[in-house]
């Protein structure tokens, strides 16, 4: 029988597109130095959503680089991205793809603006939202930390909108949470901060905004020791969350004694 | 057999003539299940791999999941 305390910590879990999912964190499968390090590191993060790429096969080389040959899709939610794609078309086209693979009509929508800071290019995502939407994809925006892009995307029609922290790849955190919290304030989607989160301390800070998940890469696969940074960022999520929910004390500009004044030795 | 050119993610490849989809993928040593096909613009269904045929000057575009975040 759950007791009072396992209700207070034990939330129902977080929903995307009707789909409830065991993890709030997301991962990545880009950049680890070897397969096995990136499903042992997948694995001790607890995620469940697990972002993969699509890429012109290599012919001349081993049929054994594919994701597909190191991940199970029964055990995983592959959500493949359309990273790289610099206009509405082409994000579109790499989403067809994806789907035509057979495993999710579920589709994380990216459309980069500018090759240096790799920042998206909201009006395009907004267009090949709609697009993808009218077909029938399960559209996850990856969009900047602007409110009314925000607003525009879940108006579309997107299942869950991801502002970023910071750029892709950066590593330096969340830089304006206000912006997130007026992003989270005001849509009724899951709202999940995708990108620019570098050790497990941000995680935490962006999960006590009040958001409904993260996604990560970068911070897991550059990590001297992939896995160990996998299971600090699950706890992170997971700490961030509950913190978040349990709601923190004041600051206060001076000292509040935590023991009594009362009954000191004369 | 004659041989046909066409273009295969990107590069000019000269294949057999005649040969189908499934039998193109054979020949890479790649796994029909694990590769989606895109022929001249449109993705093409994985129950048809058989009796599609490529002709000369097709455009083929193999691509599989890799990792991303």
């Amino acid at each position: 029988m759950a007791t009072v305390t396992e209700s207070l910590i034990h939330e129902a879990p977080l929903v995307i597109a009707g789909r409830p999912l065991r993890s709030r964190l997301m991962v990545g499968t880009g950049k680890y130095r070897t397969n096995r390090q990136m499903v042992d590191a997948i694995h001790a993060s607890g995620a469940e959503v697990v972002t993969v790429a699509v890429r012109r096969v290599d012919l001349d080389r081993s049929n054994e680089e594919g994701v597909l040959h190191h991940l199970d899709p029964n055990r995983y939610l592959l959500l493949p991205n359309t990273a790289g794609c610099y206009t509405a078309e082409e994000a579109v086209r790499y989403a067809r793809l994806a789907r035509a693979a057979g495993f999710t009509d579920w589709v994380k929508l990216e459309v980069i603006g500018d090759q240096d800071t790799l920042l998206p290019d909201v009006a395009a995502t907004i267009d090949a939202a709609k697009t993808l939407i009218d077909e029938g994809f399960t559209v996850l925006a990856y969009t900047n930390d602007d409110l009314i892009t925000a607003l525009r995307l879940e108006d579309a029609g997107c299942a869950a909108v991801m502002p970023l922290a910071s750029p892709i790849g950066s590593g330096l955190g969340l830089i304006n949470p206000y912006n997130i919290r007026s992003i989270k304030a005001r849509l009724a989607v899951p709202v999940i901060v995708d990108a620019g989160v570098g050790t497990a301390s941000d995680a935490a800070v962006t999960m006590e905004q009040g958001v409904d998940g993260i996604l990560m890469n970068t911070a897991l696969a550059e990590a001297d020791e992939p896995v160990r940074m996998a299971r600090a960022m699950g706890l992170a999520t997971e700490a961030g969350r509950l913190a978040y929910l349990a709601g923190r004390m004041p600051r206060r500009e001076r000292a509040v004694p935590s023991s009594p004044l009362q009954g000191m030795l004369a | 057999m004659n041989a046909i050119e066409i273009h295969l993610n990107g590069e000019p490849r000269d294949v057999p003539e005649g040969l189908s989809i499934e039998e193109l993928l054979r020949r890479f040593d790649l796994q029909p299940r694990m590769i989606v096909v895109e022929h001249n613009g449109d993705i093409l269904r994985r129950e048809r791999y058989g009796e599609v045929r490529v002709g000369p000057g097709d455009a083929l575009e193999l691509v599989h999941f890799v990792g991303g975040g």
